[in-house]
């Protein structure tokens, strides 16, 4: 086991800048989801930690080793792939072993390896078959269970659920936690996927256009987003957002939004941005941060009622979706199942203030 | 309103009935226009040299018993078993040199990608398509210089000529659908060029391997042009050149022989595709279309 | 493991390619380039005589009868062939899938056995006194044909047989075609209201438009290029009149014995070959892209 050292990472292809910098130390058994949408690099970054690209500059450390230069067999990785990248000629048994058989591992210890791997992932009665007479998601537990027999120093794990339809995506993502909590194994995660980023991670980091955006637990980038592209990524449905100004009211320093309502800020932020006044910002503001108006979860406490125009509703079950204009901007709300809005009617709205993000928009960095 | 769908639905069933009865009239017609002349050499191989000398009856059936004395006389009494000897011997040499080259190159062509390589690809093509009748002249030159005028060695040099670009193209084709993650996976898993050759690219592209294996073992079997250029001796004669002009002795009534030696001579080419057909077919559909 | 030098993709890259490239460049390039020379020498291989054997060949008929007679056995022969060819793939792809294989394998036949040795079947057909096919043509009260002895005949003959080997690689080809267009698009044309000829002129054949393309053009450098045929059932005969550039060339060059002159008739060919080589080229390319 070993951590990870990333040193101002960069990545060129031709002439497009896929990674641009990136310093990240991943320590041991640290489970790290790179999270970010297609083309943010992160995959790239996952690869070169592989040895299957090349570094333009900057370094990857595993343990103590500088492995820039090292082959990917001598990296003591494993790496769980996409498309899984099972051999499709060998049996399980033999995709599993294949690492050692080319190591010259001895026979007997090869098979009590495989076996141990096989009995942690629940995979030991399909030994003797081929890929292509497996599940989707048997075929993960085996591609993982090549991982395992290595026994390496750091898990890489590339998109590995992207293929698995959303029930057993939701199984296997317990069974990657339990695996994680057994081998305790450094780990790289790799994703598009924020539900993935947020269950799995030990350590959430968000790229985008090459560049980390956020390191930090799934709290953190969930609740304190450092700028707009990790406030708006984070979270389903997005985080809406809305111009607004800062302006003192009555004594209380409020953000007005566009054509809505003005929210009191709480008083430590209040501080921050009382150097805003009068200027337009970005206010962000979550979708479970708009309720219903007579939501039982402590009434209206702090929140200000408004009035608007309802425009589509998706009910989820659980929860409803609203979707509603303010002034030119549609936003979204998440009410509870005992009201029942209804597309084209007027009702009020309650906005939570205690959540709300202000953002420089020239900076795009949360205030 | 229901009698709509309903005729609607008998229209189109009769359609699809006309169809089908046109497409196995179509076929019938085209089955007997491919099989006739192979039935007709059979035929003839079976018959008596009496009958077939005979003018009156049914030229179509055997009418006068079954008899294989052609095929005893071919085996026993003539030349042919050399002639296949030496075919088999050619085709396997052939078939191995070809093998070695187009899966070297088209695993080098396919993955690895250095200054030129797409250059030598569409050589490969372009190779693929000269004919051997652009370059017998020059090359019975060559072969005369190398001391191999009248050898079955001769074939052996200049038969890949016609095998590996066709063969490395359809490899490349082959080697180039599997996945970039299998490499991948084999890297890590420690595999070496040659072990990602052996133990990957060469398994999962085995239909592939037959597929141009076949085509090699067609090719250098059926040649007609150079053996009947380059080689004179009976003894170094290979099945197709043999057959034609040793068989033929401007005996008029020994065309059961004629026959039976055509049959034999043809017939592992023959097994070969009742066997393993749809790799063949599938390695040159998509040797032929894919780009 | 493998010595420094080997490590670098390039280095074993480039090493691999090497028996490629030697066969390319002694066995097909040299070749070539000498055959370019050969055609400037005289008979004997002694002097240099520059184009005079072209010249020589301009000025006799024989010559031009041979190219006329080859363009023409190419071009007749490739069209029946694709027209066979497509209709028999359209035949198979029409029945249930069970029966396929199995008529598709009785097809394929003729294209299996060696040419040489199928065209000795049919020579045996076309014999002036036992041909089998008179014999049936006389029950039906037709007269014979001379079908190597005349000069239409023969090249009917010649055409026939050429037919008979190739249709079945255009069946392969179109039938691999037709298989790839998707079932939905016709069932999508059949709510449009299209019947059979409407599917087959706005479906079928845009779809396997390209895949028509190649093979045709690939027939016509094999058919242009033929041998076995002629060599085996006319010899060029009746009076030079069934003759193609390789019978021709063999004639010349090999059997009677001036190498230059057979040469310089083989590379006539050769500028046909590369437009058409040139022209598929870029077909597989655009198919190429148009996949990507």
């Amino acid at each position: 086991m070993a951590d990870v050292t990333l040193q101002n990472l960069v990545k060129t292809f031709d002439t497009v800048e896929a990674v641009r910098g990136i310093d990240l130390r991943i320590p041991n058994n640290e489970f790290v989801v790179l999270v970010g949408p297609s083309g943010c690099g992160k995959s790239t970054v996952l690869r070169m930690i592989a040895g299957l690209e090349d570094i333009t500059s900057g370094d990857i450390r595993i343990g103590d080793l500088r492995v820039n230069d090292v082959p990917p067999k001598d990296r003591n990785i494993a790496m769980v792939f996409q498309n899984y990248a099972l051999y499709p000629h060998m049996t399980v048994e033999q995709n599993m072993s294949f690492g050692l058989r080319l190591r010259k591992v001895a026979k007997s210890e090869i098979r009590g390896k495989v076996q141990r791997a096989a009995d942690i992932l629940g995979i030991a009665e399909l030994l003797g078959r081929r890929p292509r007479e497996l599940s989707g998601g048997q075929r993960q537990r085996v591609a993982m269970g090549r991982a395992i027999v290595r026994d390496p120093q750091v898990f890489l794990f590339d998109e590995p659920l992207s293929n698995l339809d959303a029930k057993l995506r939701g199984q296997m993502r317990i069974e990657i936690q339990r695996l994680h909590q057994q081998l305790r194994t450094t780990t790289i995660y790799v994703t598009h996927d924020q539900v993935e980023a947020m269950t799995l991670a030990d350590r959430v980091v968000v790229m985008n256009a090459g560049r980390i955006e956020q390191a930090g637990t799934p709290d953190e980038v969930y609740h304190q987003p450092r700028t707009r592209f990790v406030a708006g990524f984070m979270g389903s449905p997005a985080m809406n957002f809305l111009n607004c100004q800062v302006t003192e009211e009555n004594g209380h320093t409020v953000a007005r939004l566009a054509d809505g309502p003005a929210l009191p800020l709480p008083a430590e932020q209040a501080a921050r941005v009382r150097s805003y006044a009068g200027r337009t910002l970005v206010a962000g503001l979550r979708p479970e941060n708009i309720r219903e108006a007579a939501s039982h979860d402590g009434g209206n406490s702090g929140g200000v009622p408004h009035d608007i125009s309802i425009d589509i509703v998706e009910p989820l079950g659980r929860e409803t979706i609203v979707y509603f204009r303010l002034g030119d901007s549609t936003l979204c709300a998440r009410v509870g199942t005992e009201v029942h809005p209804r597309a084209g009617e007027r009702t009020s709205l309650v906005f939570h203030p205690d959540r709300l993000h202000l953002i420089d928009p020239e900076t795009d960095l949360v205030l | 309103m229901t009698a709509v769908p309903v005729t609607g639905a008998t229209s189109l069933r009769a359609n699809r009935r006309w169809a089908l009865i046109a497409a196995y009239a179509c076929l019938g017609i085209f089955v007997v226009f491919f099989l006739f002349p192979p039935y007709y050499m059979l035929v003839t191989s079976l018959k008596t040299n009496a009958e077939i000398a005979e003018l009156a009856s049914n030229p179509w059936i055997v009418t006068d018993g079954v008899t294989f004395s052609h095929y005893e006389h071919l085996l026993t009494e003539s030349s042919f078993p050399r002639f296949f000897l030496n075919t088999t011997i050619v085709t396997v040499v052939v078939v191995a040199i070809t093998m070695v080259i187009s899966v070297l190159a088209a695993y080098s062509l396919a993955r690895l990608r250095f200054w030129g390589s797409g250059v030598l690809a569409t050589g490969v093509f372009l190779t693929y398509l000269v004919p051997d009748t652009l370059l017998f002249i020059p090359l019975f030159k060559i072969v005369g210089w190398l001391g191999l005028l009248d050898t079955y060695w001769s074939l052996i040099l200049v038969y890949p000529t016609l095998t590996v670009p066709f063969c490395t193209w359809i490899m490349i084709g082959y080697f180039g659908s599997i996945p970039r993650e299998l490499d991948e996976a084999a890297l890590i898993d420690g595999a070496n060029h040659l072990q990602m050759l052996l133990k990957v690219f060469i398994p999962v592209a085995l239909p592939g391997l037959i597929a141009a294996t076949i085509f090699a073992f067609t090719v250098a079997w059926a040649n007609f042009l150079y053996p009947l250029a380059y080689i004179y001796s009976e003894s170094e004669m290979v099945l197709t050149v043999g057959t034609v002009t040793t068989l033929i002795k401007g005996d008029v009534f020994h065309w059961g022989g004629l026959m039976a030696g055509a049959l034999l001579a043809a017939a592992p080419p023959v097994i070969l595709y009742a066997f393993l057909m749809d790799y063949y077919i599938a390695g040159l559909t998509s040797g032929a279309t894919k780009g | 493991m493998l010595p420094p030098l080997l490590r670098r993709k390039p280095a074993v890259a480039v090493l691999m390619c090497v028996p490629l490239f030697g066969l390319i460049l002694g066995l097909v390039a040299y070749p070539f380039f000498h055959a370019l020379f050969l055609a400037t020498l005289n008979k004997a291989e002694t002097a240099f005589v520059g184009l005079d054997n072209f010249s020589f060949l301009f000025g006799r008929q024989t010559f031009w009868m041979v190219v006329r007679q080859s363009l023409l056995f190419a071009l007749v022969a490739v069209v029946f062939k694709a027209l066979i060819g497509l209709a028999a793939a359209h035949a198979i792809n029409t029945i249930p899938t069970k029966g396929q294989r199995k008529w598709r394998g009785m097809m394929l036949i003729p294209w299996v056995i060696p040419p040489a040795l199928s065209t000795l079947g049919w020579w045996w057909l076309f014999e002036p006194t036992y041909s089998a096919i008179n014999w049936g043509l006389t029950k039906l009260a037709v007269p014979a044909v001379p079908w190597l002895s005349d000069t239409f005949w023969a090249r009917f003959s010649i055409i026939l047989v050429n037919v008979w080997v190739g249709a079945p690689f255009f069946l392969i080809m179109y039938l691999a075609a037709l298989k790839s267009i998707p079932g939905e698009l016709y069932e999508a044309a059949e709510m449009d209201g299209a019947g059979p000829w409407q599917k087959f002129f706005y479906i079928t054949l845009p779809m396997i438009r390209n895949i028509i393309a190649i093979t045709t053009l690939f027939s016509i450098i094999v058919t242009l290029a033929n041998f076995d045929i002629v060599r085996v059932l006319t010899q060029g005969g009746p009076l030079n009149t069934t003759h193609l550039f390789a019978t021709y060339a063999f004639r010349v060059g090999i059997e009677s014995g001036d190498i230059p002159l057979g040469a310089a008739v083989s590379l006539f060919m050769f500028p046909m070959l590369a437009i058409l080589a040139f022209i598929i080229l870029r077909n597989v390319r655009r198919r190429a892209a148009s996949l990507a």
